[in-house]
């Protein structure tokens, strides 16, 4: 187990077995560590607003700072029209957010490690923005494809391009979420082997990178829920606001 | 050629990715520490900003690393 640094990223069955009309849907390591991260948000949020004082306490305060955060972002990306969906950006942000920051502890399985799953969260917000376009724009959302003030001669090869740019938004969005955490982990645990092998003599200089890297990582942790929030926030503002 | 021996190749050649990552990585910080310089009084409320470019530029060397496994593993 030690050596292989892919070990970490095995899913793995706990309880019995599952599934529903030939689909396996017995609980994981995967969703075990989903469930944990909800249970984390929703208790958090619920010690925050139990008793809500204009002079807030600890935790209400810290409540107070996430809320500002992401009401900014939105503001500041998708303008004043986009608050309806701050409560699905703000949920988007967070449960990346503690997956990442959960998947840093020792033995923690990273949800956010698995393609699936960072797809499902893209291909979710990717249909979510079209049919928010469509709904607010009707048919006139089909000029997202053709900027203004193309030259005619260009317009087809334009048209193209924006078409496959908007089409590999889900791909881009999750790719980039699943390859910082599966090569943030993988190297982090590449670097406990070194500690390992090279033994009391050596190990401090692999071990002190170590710290480094995990450091890195915790940026890289909430960085990446930032820019996924910022991205979705992005995707809206198209959608919300043609300029076109 | 044997197949072993070109996926070997090219999951090296993803590796070339990097060279336009670094230029970027380096553009980036580059150009927010001029302009810091320049103007410090401006520097803070820009650093979300260079932050988001630094994680959008790392995620580019990323995606060739998820190249580079595809070619070795997945084929």
């Amino acid at each position: 187990m030690a050596t292989n640094p892919m070990h970490q990223f095995e899913v793995h069955r706990i309880g019995p077995s599952l599934s529903i009309s030939g689909v396996d849907v017995s609980f994981t390591n995967s969703s075990l560590f989903m469930l944990i991260s909800s249970i984390l948000i929703i208790t958090f949020f619920m010690i925050g607003t139990r008793k809500v004082n204009i002079v807030p306490d600890k935790i209400q305060l810290l409540n107070e700072i996430v809320f500002n955060f992401i009401t900014k972002m939105i503001s500041d990306t998708a303008g004043p029209k986009a608050k309806p969906y701050f409560p699905f950006i703000l949920t988007i942000f967070l449960f990346i957010l503690t997956l990442n920051m959960i998947g840093l502890l020792p033995y923690a399985f990273t949800v956010t490690s698995q393609i699936i799953i960072t797809f499902f969260l893209a291909v979710v917000i990717f249909i979510g923005v079209t049919i928010v376009g469509f709904a607010k724009n009707g048919i006139g959302f089909l000029k997202i494809f053709a900027p203004s003030g193309v030259p005619i001669f260009l317009f087809p090869i334009i048209v193209a391009i924006e078409i496959i740019s908007f089409l590999s938004r889900p791909i881009s969005l999750s790719v980039r979420l699943f390859a910082n955490m599966l090569a943030g982990h993988t190297m982090l645990k590449v670097f406990g082997g070194f500690v390992v092998s090279l033994g009391i003599v050596g190990g401090w200089l692999p071990l002190s990178f170590s710290v480094a890297l995990t450091a890195l990582e915790i940026l890289v942790a909430f960085l990446q829920a930032y820019v996924f929030a910022v991205l979705s926030c992005i995707y809206l503002n198209d959608a919300l606001n043609m300029h076109h | 050629m044997e197949l072993e021996a070109a996926k070997m190749i090219g999951a090296g050649l993803a590796a070339i990715a990097l060279a336009g990552v670094g230029v970027g990585m380096g553009t980036i910080f580059g150009s927010y520490l001029s302009a810091a310089i320049r103007n410090p009084s401006a520097a803070q409320k820009q650093f979300p900003t260079l932050l988001l470019g630094f994680a959008l530029t790392e995620a580019i060397g990323l995606f060739a690393l998820v190249i580079a496994l595809l070619i070795l593993f997945a084929f």
